[in-house]
């Protein structure tokens, strides 16, 4: 019995990841608890509606069907993110990540884990700048763009509208910290002036004195780099009750109709970036995500979808679910030059890669991948008006 | 004038918001404390005692307001508190009979209880996102201003404004009113009396024929109601999100534990320090200064004595100082 018993275990370690049982899992990270425990079960539906799609169209690898396995990052607990990809490795025997969301956790996950396990990750939501230089033997991708770009287009944005002087707030984890640095950056450079900028933790119980001193600083306008559900919310709550400021400038943390529901009409003089396209492709996973009975308008949804079929067309390429093996294939599939593929066409797309073709994978978000592995980034601008967004323009 | 603005500005900014905040935590460091005393544990669980409460006196809110039913001016959850009340009242006990009661036979150590209810803990914050999710919930309708900064403006013709929300007079009202009937109870009825007993000295107040028991059903029964009404006084005021109540568990274990652990006079007392320390010590003084002083002497820079990211720091500060020098806490409480 003991000897059967080592030989199992021995052949399950040698017969490597996922293939064994004939799935193939792909780990999907996100903080299902947390600060953004309102954005994540949209992100997760849209990665499974790819691999749904890919199954569909016959699995990968011949006929190998894809199996999503869900963990939860927390967002802002790196130990318990970590624990929670250990075990999607170790346990369920994934080689490719989608995710993790919050730029903390990512850079927790990526550093402890992934680059240990050869695990490929591909974020679709980690915006923090210093993910671009994280030490990543080349495992890491993400389909949003950093924020050192949001940087610039918010200061365009404020420029434009003829802002000269604003307070900045930020929540105070890799994300806020990282935008708010890269915008007072280039605002400042553009001519602009920041007369504060304070750090806000998330979930906490009173926002009162955060506040206090940012109207104390004072400005034309409150760029609140935070999240929609959190912190953010709360310092906009205050902020417009106490009369300190009434115009908000909201990063793609603060996209949300939970946000324009919770504030309704005293929001409508503010306005807001958010990674978004003209792209035919945007229009088309939105009536997909629809379709499919989720939120496809929430946050980061079509990068989540983009980042899962990334992951399954490279494996196609790479013949091979080995992390390394498949993120070797990421940038050619993302790029130019070859056919390309839209939401909806992953099944296309897989022939053409089995048939030695090429793709350029477009998606619903546009996606380019340039420098160390992340999306160039295309920004949709938009204003609030009477209880929703609307489209300004793209960036 | 100048004068006035400066008030004004201080009023609006520190004053008013500490003081609601400072009601909150209060009441919630009541609950604690009474556990402390009477229980003897920490209950780490208090938190989402009251998340639960008020998911329940939410939900009670939109039956109302689905019938049409509400109360004008005031909010509709006022109506509905007692439901919740009720609902955190089934909870604690239903968890009293199928688990602390369990320890209390055995006669565990104090330490023993305290993992216990973070186990309870856990499973509440499970139930309460089960209950209602894990989104922000808002509830509070109703008239949402006693005044607010463009009707102070034009009322009184300063350049700065003043807001009070009818959730922060509320909030102070409703405390001060739990308050003063926890104090009754406690200092003049029977049943008041043997808890306070029970508290002091738990062998000589068994040997004097109190059923210990009853005290505890008592005891849970006021620490439900104070839950939830703590918990649906701060969601009114700053909106439900479950996550946010077990991050005030922080807070109020720092008032209660500042006040004097176990004494409901002390765990007031500790709220409003916790809750006026960290507003005040952050609060820049440029815009106060800027009224008060001449021309020549105004201030440039923020006048901040320590920036917002210290916060917490101060709170925890104070608790450390408290608990180097005076142990039982500023009012005669329990060593932790």
């Amino acid at each position: 019995m003991k000897r059967l018993l080592t030989a199992t275990a021995a052949a399950a370690l040698m017969a490597g990841p996922a293939l064994a049982d004939g799935e193939i899992k792909i780990g999907i990270i996100l903080g299902f608890t947390g600060p953004i425990e309102s954005l994540t079960p949209h992100m997760a539906d849209s990665a499974e509606l790819a691999m749904a799609e890919v199954n569909e169209a016959g699995g990968l690898l011949d006929g190998h069907m894809v199996e999503p396995v869900r963990a939860d990052s927390t967002c802002v607990d790196s130990a318990a993110a970590t624990a929670a990809a250990e075990r999607l490795i170790t346990s369920d025997g994934v080689t490719t990540i989608m995710g993790a969301d919050c730029s903390g956790v990512t850079g927790a996950i990526l550093a402890n884990v992934a680059v240990a396990n050869g695990v490929m990750m591909i974020s679709p939501s980690a915006t923090s700048p210093g993910l671009s230089t994280a030490e990543d033997n080349g495992l890491f991708f993400r389909t949003a763009p950093s924020d050192a770009r949001q940087g610039q287009i918010l200061t365009d944005v404020l420029m434009d509208r003829g802002f000269g002087e604003v307070a900045v707030t930020y929540t105070n984890n890799d994300y806020g910290k990282g935008l708010a640095d890269s915008f007072q950056a280039a605002f400042e450079a553009a001519g602009g002036a920041v007369t504060i900028s304070a750090a806000h933790e998330e979930a906490k119980a009173d926002y009162s004195a955060e506040v206090g001193a940012l109207a104390a600083a004072g400005g034309e306008a409150l760029v609140v780099a935070g999240y929609a559900d959190g912190g953010g919310l709360g310092v906009i709550r205050s902020s417009l009750d106490t009369g300190a400021f009434d115009t908000f400038l909201l990063p793609d943390g603060m996209f949300g109709q939970s946000l324009i529901d919770a504030i309704g009409d005293e929001l409508s003089a503010s306005f807001g970036v958010v990674p978004g396209t003209d792209s035919p492709g945007g229009a088309t996973f939105v009536e997909m995500g629809a379709e499919a009975g989720f939120d496809p308008t929430s946050s980061f949804t079509g990068e989540s979808y983009d980042a899962a079929a990334l992951i399954m067309l490279a494996m196609e390429a790479a013949g091979s679910t080995a992390g390394t093996d498949v993120a070797a294939e990421v940038m050619a599939i993302a790029n130019a030059p070859g056919e390309q593929i839209f939401p909806g066409e992953l099944g296309k797309a897989l022939e053409i890669i089995r048939g030695g073709g090429d793709v350029d994978y477009v998606g619903a978000t546009a996606v380019e991948l340039i420098g160390p592995g992340e999306s160039g980034g295309s920004y949709r601008e938009y204003d609030i008006e009477d209880g929703s967004t609307a489209t300004a323009s793209f960036r | 004038m100048d004068a006035l603005n400066a008030l004004v500005v201080f009023a609006n900014f520190v004053l008013i918001p500490a003081t609601a905040y400072g009601a909150q935590l209060a009441l919630g460091a009541l609950g604690v404390t009474l556990i402390y005393g009477i229980l003897r544990f920490s209950n780490f669980a208090h938190g989402d005692t009251m998340a639960f409460g008020t998911a329940v006196a939410i939900l009670a809110t939109w039956a109302l307001q689905a019938a049409g039913i509400g109360l004008g001016p005031l909010p509709t959850a006022l109506l509905a508190l007692p439901v919740g009340i009720l609902g955190a009242m089934a909870l604690v006990l239903l968890t009293d009979r199928g688990v602390y009661r369990f320890y209390r036979a055995q006669r565990v150590k104090p330490v023993i209880f305290v993992i216990v209810s973070m186990g309870v803990m856990f499973v509440y914050n499970g139930l309460t996102r089960f209950v209602i999710g894990v989104d922000d919930q808002r509830f509070a309708d109703g008239e949402r201003f006693v005044i607010s900064v463009r009707e102070f403006r034009e009322a009184t013709g300063l350049a700065e404004g003043l807001a009070l929300r009818t959730t922060q007079l509320l909030t102070v009202v409703v405390a001060i009113i739990a308050v003063a009937l926890l104090f009754w109870f406690l200092n003049r009825t029977r049943t008041g009396k043997s808890m306070r007993a029970f508290s002091d000295n738990e062998d000589l107040a068994l040997l004097s024929g109190i059923n210990p028991e009853r005290v505890v059903l008592v005891t849970w029964l006021i620490v439900a109601a104070l839950a939830a009404t703590a918990g649906v006084l701060y969601g009114l005021d700053k909106g439900f999100k479950p996550f946010v109540y077990f991050q005030l568990l922080l807070p109020i274990f720092a008032a209660a534990i500042v006040g004097g652990l176990g004494n409901p006079l002390g765990a007031i007392a500790g709220g409003f320090v916790i809750a006026f320390a960290e507003v005040t010590i952050t609060y820049p003084l440029k815009r106060v200064l800027g009224y008060l002083l001449p021309e020549s002497l105004e201030p440039d820079g923020l006048v901040q004595l320590l920036t917002t990211d210290y916060k917490f720091a101060v709170s925890f500060g104070i608790l450390l100082v408290v608990l180097l020098f005076r142990p039982t806490g500023l009012f005669k409480g329990k060593a932790v």
